[in-house]
C-alpha cells in the first residue's frame, strides 16, 4: 500500500465508526456504512460455519466407506447448501460492499431509506437464526433443493422452520434490492450521470432487479412447500393429485436468477479492481454496463436447464438449452474486456489484484464448464454427477468468493482506515487459489467418471481424485483463515492507510478512510467519467518518484 | 487400485463415444480460451508492469469492431455445440421402434427389474449385448435417477408416472448402475449393476438362473410381464366390463394403446403409457367418450409392478 507506508497520515477524529458509542447506537443505526458492518460480521461467522460443514463433507469422502453415518452425512451437505447460498452469497457482496459503497460511489450520503435498510439486516438474522436454530435441534436432510415429494412428504426433518428461515431471509434480498433500484435511481450526485456510474453500481443495479423480480418466486415456492408439508394440500406429490417436477420449476425461476445475484456483484467487483490496479478505464465500459443487464434479463429464462432429464419435455430442453448458450456470451464479452483493459495499462499487483488475476482465469473455466452442462447430449450424463459440483464452485468460490475477497481487502482501508500486511495478504490469496483448484478440478473428472452428487460412500475406484480434493481443501481452509488473523490484527496495528492508498479514482477514495457518517463534507460534484486514468502519466509520475528515490 | 488416476469411464454403448467426443472437443475449447487468456494476463503483466518503460501513448477506450467480434465467435461456437449437443441428446431421449421393453421400478432404497422374458431382479439387470433395450421406470415414493454411467444416459424416475432410458450395449461386462437424484438417507446405497451379457450367454442366463428373487411370490417366477398381466387381469375381474364386446360397461381395449382417444368431454388425447397408468388407477379422471364413470379407482390396490404388467397384457392384445 504505497502511501500507507510512509506513516504520513493520521486517523481523522470523526468518522462514522466512532461518531456514536456503544451498542445500541450500532443495532439502531441507519447508516448504511455501520449495517454494512454489521452484515460483514454476520456474514463472515456464516461462511465460517458453512466451511465447517464443507470440511465434514470432505473429510467423509476421504475414504471410499462411511466415516459419518448417511443421515449426518446428508444433513452435513445439506446445511453446507443452505448456509453458504441463502445466508452467505446471496447477500455477502451487495449486503456488506454494496451497502458500504453504492451510496458513496455516487455521492449520496446514505442509501435512499435507511430504516428499510437496518430492517433488511434484522429481517436476515431473524431468518438466518430460525433456520441456524433448525439445524442445532437436528438439521434438514433434503438437500438445499428440498425436490419434492421427498421434502413434503418423506423427510422427517426441520424442513418447515428453515423453510421458515428462508422465507423470512428472502424479505431482506427483496428490501436490499429495492433500497439499491431507488437509490440509484434518485440520489446520484449532480453529474454522476448514468454514463459516468462506476461498474461496480451498474452490476448492483443489475442485481438488484434479479432480487425485486425473482425473491418473490422463491417465497411463494415456499409457501407452497409449506402448505403441502403441513396442510397435505396436494400440490407437487403425485399421489395427493400434484406434480413433482412444477416444484422445480419453481424451484429454478428463482434460484437460476439467483446465481446471478451471486456473480453479477461479482463482476462488478473485478472491473473495479482491474481498472484501479492497471490504471486504466476499463476497456469497452458501455459493453461490460450492459452486459450486465443482459445477464440479468437473459437469467429469468434458463431455468429449465437444470430439468434436462427430469421428465420435462425433450423440447422446452432444447428452447432452455439455446437460450442458456446465450446467456453465455455477456460474460464471455466481460472476460474479454476485463483482459484487454491491461494493455498499455500501468499494473501493479497488490493483493486485490492477485485475487481480480485470479477471478479471471477461474471464472473462464467456471463459465466455460458451463456450456459442458447447457449442452443437452452432455448434460444427461453429466447432470447430478460431481461435474457439476466442481462446475458451480468454479463460479460461485474460484469468481464470487474470491472477488469478494479481492473487494475486502481493496476496500479495507476505506473501511476501516488503516492497511494490512501485504505479504501476508499475497500469501493467502496464493494459497486459496492453489488449494481451490486442487479442490474442484479433480471433481470435474470425478464427475465425468460418473461419480453421482449427494454420495456418503462409493465405490472404491474413485478415492484418488476424492483424496485430492479432500488435500486441496485443507490447503484452500488455511488460505480463508489467514485472511481472519491478519485483517483483525490491522484494525489494531495496520499502518494508517489514508484516503486514497491506491492512489485509485472513484468518489468513494475522495473522502477520508473511514468516511464520516454522511459520507462527504460537502456534496460532490461529478465532472469527469468514470475510471479518468492515465497511465502514461501515472507511469511517469511513478518512474520520477523512483528516480528521486535513488538519488 | 488405489493410485490409479482414471480420467475416462468405460464405453459401453453406442453412444458412449458420440457422448466422449462432443466432452473432449469441449475440453479443448476450454483449454484453448483459457490459454488464450492466461497467455494475454501474462503478455499484459510482464510488458506493462508498473515501473517498466513502455509505450503507453494513446490507450483505446473501447473498439466496436473488437467487441463484434468477440460477441459473434463465441455466439457461432456455442451454436456449433449446441446443434452437436442436441443431436447426441435427440438419440438418447428416442428409443429406437424396436427396442425391447424391460421395467424398474424405483423404491427407498432399492432398484427392481423385470425383463421382457418376466426375469425378475433386484438392484441386477442382465441385458444382451448388441440389442436396443428400453428400460421404462416408475417409482413407488420419491424421485428417483436411473444412471447408466457406462452408456452415458440418465432419466429421473418419478412417481405417479413413466420415464424410459434406453441403451444398446457394446461391450459384455459389469457396470454400475446409480441413483442419481437424492431420495433420502441411503441415497448412496441405491445403486445396481448392469451386467452385459453375449447373446447366448444371456439365453442360457435366462434358462438356467434360478427363477425369481427374494420376496417375489412363486407365481411371479417367470411369466412374462404380459403373462403376469394376464393374471392379474382376471383377478380383478376385469374382463367383466373390458370383454370387448359392444354393450360392455367399459371400452375393448385391444388395439387401444398408442392409438387416439376421444374423451366425454370431446378433448382427443393419445393413450400412451401414463394414459393407461392413471385409467386403471385413478379411472374417473379420463373417460372414454360414450362411457359413465363407472370403474373403480385401483389406486392402493394394485402395486407399480402389477399396473406395469397390465400394460404390458393390454399392449399384447391384438
Amino acid at each position: 500500500m504505497p502511501g500507507a507506508a510512509n506513516g504520513v497520515f493520521e486517523m481523522p477524529k470523526v468518522t462514522y465508526l466512532n461518531a456514536q458509542e456503544g451498542i445500541k447506537s450500532w443495532l439502531l443505526t441507519g447508516d448504511h456504512k455501520r449495517i454494512a458492518i454489521l452484515y460483514l460480521i454476520s456474514i463472515s461467522i456464516f461462511f465460517a460455519l458453512g466451511g465447517v460443514f464443507a470440511s465434514l463433507i470432505r473429510i467423509e469422502l476421504l475414504t471410499p466407506g462411511p466415516e459419518l453415518d448417511a443421515e449426518m452425512y446428508n444433513r452435513a451437505f445439506t446445511a453446507h447448501g443452505i448456509v453458504m447460498v441463502f445466508m452467505f452469497l446471496i447477500p455477502a457482496i451487495p449486503a456488506v460492499l454494496g451497502n458500504f459503497l453504492l451510496p458513496i460511489m455516487i455521492g449520496a450520503r446514505d442509501l435512499a431509506f435507511p430504516k428499510v435498510n437496518l430492517l433488511s439486516w434484522y429481517l436476515y438474522m431473524i431468518g438466518g437464526l430460525l433456520t441456524l436454530s433448525a439445524m442445532l435441534m437436528g438439521g434438514v436432510d433434503t438437500g438445499w433443493t428440498f425436490y419434492t415429494p421427498y421434502s413434503t412428504t418423506y423427510s422427517q426433518s426441520y424442513v418447515f422452520l428453515t423453510g421458515l428461515g428462508i422465507f423470512i431471509m428472502g424479505f431482506s434480498s427483496i428490501t436490499t434490492g429495492l433500497n439499491f433500484v431507488i437509490t440509484t435511481h434518485k440520489m446520484r450526485a449532480p453529474g454522476m450521470t448514468w454514463s459516468r456510474l462506476p461498474l461496480f453500481v451498474w452490476s448492483q443495479y443489475a442485481t438488484s432487479l434479479v432480487m425485486l423480480l425473482g425473491t418473490p418466486v422463491i417465497a411463494i415456492t415456499v409457501v407452497l412447500l409449506a402448505a403441502e408439508r403441513v396442510f397435505g394440500v396436494g400440490i407437487f406429490n403425485p399421489n395427493l393429485g400434484g406434480d413433482p417436477v412444477l416444484f422445480q420449476h419453481l424451484f429454478w425461476f428463482y434460484s437460476h436468477p439467483a446465481v446471478y445475484i451471486m456473480i453479477l456483484p461479482a463482476m462488478g467487483v473485478i472491473s473495479e479492481l482491474i481498472a484501479a490496479f492497471s490504471r486504466r478505464r476499463v476497456f469497452g465500459y458501455s459493453f461490460v454496463a450492459f452486459s450486465s443487464l443482459a445477464i440479468a434479463i437473459f437469467g429469468f429464462l434458463v431455468w429449465g436447464h437444470h430439468l434436462f432429464v427430469s421428465g420435462q419435455s425433450a423440447y422446452a430442453g432444447i428452447i432452455f438449452s439455446l437460450l442458456s448458450f446465450i446467456v453465455a456470451i455477456p460474460s464471455a464479452v466481460k472476460v474479454f474486456n476485463w483482459t484487454t483493459t491491461l494493455y498499455k495499462g500501468s499494473i501493479s499487483y497488490e493483493t486485490p489484484m492477485l485475487y481480480a488475476l485470479a477471478f479471471i482465469g477461474l471464472f473462464a473455466i467456471g463459465g466455460l464448464t458451463g456450456l459442458f452442462c447447457a449442452a443437452l447430449g452432455l448434460d444427461v450424463h453429466i447432470t447430478d454427477t460431481y461435474f457439476i459440483i466442481a462446475h458451480f464452485h468454479y463460479v460461485m468460490v474460484g469468481s464470487t468468493v474470491i472477488a469478494y475477497l479481492g473487494g475486502i481487502h481493496y476496500w479495507w482501508p476505506k473501511m476501516t482506515g488503516r492497511g494490512y500486511p501485504e505479504f501476508w495478504g499475497k500469501l493467502s490469496a496464493m494459497l486459496i487459489y492453489v488449494g481451490f483448484n486442487l479442490t474442484f478440478f479433480p471433481q470435474f473428472i470425478l464427475g465425468y467418471l460418473g461419480m453421482p452428487r449427494r454420495y456418503h460412500v462409493y465405490p472404491p475406484e474413485y478415492q484418488v481424485l476424492n483424496i485430492l480434493s479432500t488435500a486441496g481443501a485443507s490447503v484452500l481452509a488455511i488460505g480463508f483463515l489467514m485472511p481472519v488473523f491478519y485483517l483483525l490484527w490491522s484494525l489494531k496495528y495496520g499502518p494508517i492507510a489514508g484516503p486514497n492508498p491506491w492512489g485509485a479514482k472513484g468518489l468513494e477514495w475522495e473522502t477520508a478512510s473511514p468516511p464520516p457518517t454522511f459520507n462527504f463534507d460537502a456534496t460532490p460534484i461529478v465532472t469527469e467519467e468514470a475510471y479518468a486514468y492515465d497511465a502514461e502519466a501515472d507511469e511517469a509520475a511513478y518512474q520520477s518518484a523512483l528516480q528521486q528515490g535513488k538519488r | 487400485m488405489l493410485w490409479e488416476l482414471p480420467l475416462m469411464p468405460q464405453q459401453a454403448s453406442t453412444i458412449a463415444h458420440k457422448v466422449d467426443a462432443l466432452y473432449l472437443f469441449l475440453w479443448g475449447m476450454t483449454a484453448f480460451f483459457t490459454l488464450l487468456i492466461f497467455a494475454l494476463i501474462l503478455f499484459f503483466a510482464v510488458k506493462y508492469k508498473r515501473g517498466k518503460v513502455a509505450d503507453r501513448s494513446n490507450p483505446p477506450d473501447t473498439d466496436h469492431k473488437l467487441e463484434a467480434v468477440w460477441i459473434v465467435v463465441p455466439l457461432a461456437i456455442s451454436l456449433v455445440i449446441f446443434g452437436w449437443a442436441t443431436a447426441i441428446f435427440f438419440e438418447q431421449v428416442r428409443p429406437p421402434a424396436d427396442a425391447v421393453e424391460y421395467f424398474a421400478t424405483g423404491k427407498q432404497w432399492m432398484w427392481k427389474f423385470q425383463s421382457p422374458e418376466g426375469k425378475r431382479e433386484v438392484n441386477e439387470l442382465h441385458v444382451p449385448k448388441g440389442r436396443n433395450i428400453k428400460v421404462t421406470a416408475t417409482s413407488e415414493d420419491v424421485l428417483h435417477d436411473l444412471f447408466f454411467p457406462a452408456f452415458r444416459t440418465k432419466a429421473d424416475v418419478l412417481p405417479g408416472r413413466y420415464t424410459n432410458v434406453w441403451f444398446n450395449a457394446t461391450k459384455a461386462g459389469t457396470y454400475h448402475i446409480f441413483c442419481a437424484e437424492y431420495c433420502g438417507m441411503q441415497h448412496s446405497l441405491m445403486i445396481g449393476k448392469v451386467i452385459v451379457m453375449e447373446p447366448n450367454d444371456y439365453e442360457r442366463w435366462l434358462t438356467s438362473a434360478s427363477s425369481g428373487t427374494a420376496g417375489q411370490t412363486a407365481a411371479a417366477g417367470d411369466e412374462t410381464p404380459a403373462q403376469a398381466g394376464e393374471r392379474v387381469f382376471t383377478q380383478h375381474g376385469c374382463q367383466t366390463c373390458h370383454q370387448g364386446s359392444s354393450g360392455a360397461l367399459g371400452p375393448a381395449l385391444a388395439g387401444v394403446p398408442g392409438s387416439e382417444v376421444e374423451l366425454q368431454s370431446g378433448e382427443k388425447v393419445k393413450a400412451d403409457d401414463d394414459y393407461l397408468r392413471e385409467s386403471i388407477l385413478n379411472s374417473s379422471a379420463k373417460i372414454v367418450k360414450g362411457y359413465q364413470a363407472v370403474m373403480p379407482n385401483f389406486k392402493g390396490q394394485i402395486s407399480e409392478e402389477d399396473v406395469m404388467s397390465l400394460i404390458a397384457y393390454i399392449k399384447a392384445q391384438k
